[in-house]
């Protein structure tokens, strides 16, 4: 099973914006720890949310075994989000955040170190982090194929990003999950990853 | 500065529940003696035994009043309740069903909105067979628009929201998304503009009646009051038109003035004052 994005072109609904995304195309194996690494603003959130079904391109395909993300179910390709406080309700407690894709493996939990009081407690009460780390557990599922770390642990500190890196790469490992990293981190991207792309080796040569 | 704002609207929502509650009851009970007829005491001013005065049927006015009021509250209140109903399924079906239907009804609520309400009012009423439940149908139907457009707004701008997009590939269905994520963002905004409708629908209620559509002359309503008591301004029974008057002018700003302490105070600009 492989993830492979075909010629994307992509522009957000503004009247008369540039496309974001124009000729990208990115192949992602099972089992394997893919690196991205350019410079800010130049579409690598852009490109997860494609990836990740979040956004249609304009043009080009995403691919999932050769046929086109399912827009039913729990999606087999799952983007942690830069800002965990955006990717849950604010309204809702974290328990319910946390079950929304069904159960989910109490290791999972005790690996993540998710402590059971938050669950109890609102997003604004909890800090990135801890957020950052329910919500990874959510999207952990069975049918978790490939995951999008987009900027995962900018903002997390030294201790919790190690933590959480070496469970998610042991899940990786173990379940023989495909990894996109996407970071600003060249020492991070050299130690975890199998192979490290920059911006230019996966878009189109820019027309000026 | 904000908690004290948060405590004076609560006050003033508990205050006017209270108060709006108490002349519901009140007048419920008092739909008998309202109607009484007493000749010994009729045409008198306002004096200590009858603060309103009497009719010319010696009807005591207070009860007339309160049993008045309090059938333009519940008749306010339902129809607050079932327009409320119609903007939110309207709106939301509007939002998440696609441009076709949206499309159709966005145009039906500028329809709706380019009619004059008490023209709409009038003949839904006069649809339905007059009454109650005509008054009842007529505003109902005609006061939803602003509503639904409102609701509408903010399920399109919460469609973008990124938690729900993350929400929806976990796989959760349609109706979870609107009954845990959609609806306890919609609240707020809801029960604002139920508030704000109840005086909309009192004073169309009222004025429906005044001009004889609306409720029938032997129901105790505030607009047959009026109604009736113009007729006898002119020979100096200022007392019959007055106090219903300005009766029905408090219980409507009473509810306008909650209604927009809400709403300023729910309004996310508002928020940090
Ligand atoms: N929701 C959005 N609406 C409009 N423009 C956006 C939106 N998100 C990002 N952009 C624009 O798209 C470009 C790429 O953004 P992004 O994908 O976040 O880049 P990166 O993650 O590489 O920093 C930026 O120029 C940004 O301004
Ligand atoms: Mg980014």
């Amino acid at each position: 099973m492989t993830l492979e994005a075909k010629n994307l072109t992509f522009r957000y609904p503004r009247r008369g914006a540039a496309p974001v995304l124009e000729g990208v195309s990115i192949t992602l194996r099972p089992g394997e720890r893919l690196g991205l690494s350019a410079p800010s603003g130049r579409g690598k959130t852009t490109l997860c949310k494609l990836l990740a079904g979040w956004e249609e391109p304009e043009d080009g395909q995403v691919l999932l075994d050769g046929a086109p993300l399912s827009r039913r179910g729990f999606c087999p390709v799952q983007l942690l989000w830069q800002h965990p406080e955006e990717a849950v309700d604010p309204l809702l407690k974290l328990r319910v955040s946390l079950y929304e894709a069904g159960p989910v493996d109490p290791a999972v939990l005790e690996g993540l170190g998710v402590r059971e009081e938050w669950l109890e407690r609102y997003p604004a009460e909890l800090s990135g982090g801890e957020l950052q780390r329910i919500c990874a557990a959510r999207v952990l599922g069975p049918e978790l194929k490939f995951l999008l770390c987009d900027e995962t642990s900018a903002m997390l500190d030294l201790i919790t990003q190690a933590r959480l890196w070496r469970f998610l790469l042991k899940q990786a490992e173990e379940r023989g999950l495909g990894l996109l990293i996407v970071s600003h981190d060249a020492a991070l991207l050299d130690r975890v990853c199998t192979r490290v792309l920059t911006w230019e080796e996966i878009a189109a040569p820019r027309r000026t | 500065m904000r908690t004290n704002r948060r405590a004076d609207t609560l006050f003033l929502l508990i205050f006017a529940g209270i108060f709006l509650s108490a002349i519901a009851l009140a007048g419920g009970l008092l739909t008998e003696p309202a109607g009484a007829a007493d000749f010994t005491r009729k045409n008198l001013p306002p004096c200590l035994a009858h603060p309103f005065g009497t009719d010319w049927m010696g009807r005591d006015m207070l009860a007339r009043t309160v049993a008045g009021l309090s059938l333009s509250i519940r008749v306010g209140g339902l129809t607050a309740l079932l327009s409320g109903g119609i903007a939110l399924l309207l709106g939301t079906v509007s939002a998440a069903c696609g441009p076709r239907v949206d499309a159709l009804v966005s145009w039906v609520i500028d329809l709706v909105l380019g009619i004059p309400h008490i023209l709409l009012i009038i003949l839904v009423s006069l649809a339905c067979g007059r009454g109650v439940w005509g008054v009842i149908a007529g505003v109902a139907l005609t006061h939803w628009p602003s509503l639904a457009r409102l609701v509408r707004g903010e399920v399109l701008q919460l469609k973008q929201a990124t938690f729900l997009r993350a929400v929806r590939r976990l796989g959760v269905s349609r109706g979870r998304v609107l009954r845990t994520h959609l609806l306890p963002h919609l609240l707020p905004q809801l029960f604002t503009g139920l508030i704000l409708q109840f005086p909309h629908a009192i004073l169309h209620e009222a004025g429906v009646t005044f001009l004889g559509f609306g409720l029938s002359p032997e129901r105790p309503a505030i607009g047959v009051i009026l109604e009736e008591s113009m007729g006898y301004l002119a020979a100096g029974r200022w007392w019959l038109a007055l106090f219903p008057g300005l009766s029905l002018v408090l219980v409507v700003m009473l509810f306008a003035v909650a209604g927009e302490r809400l709403r300023l105070l729910l309004a996310p600009a508002s928020a940090q004052e």
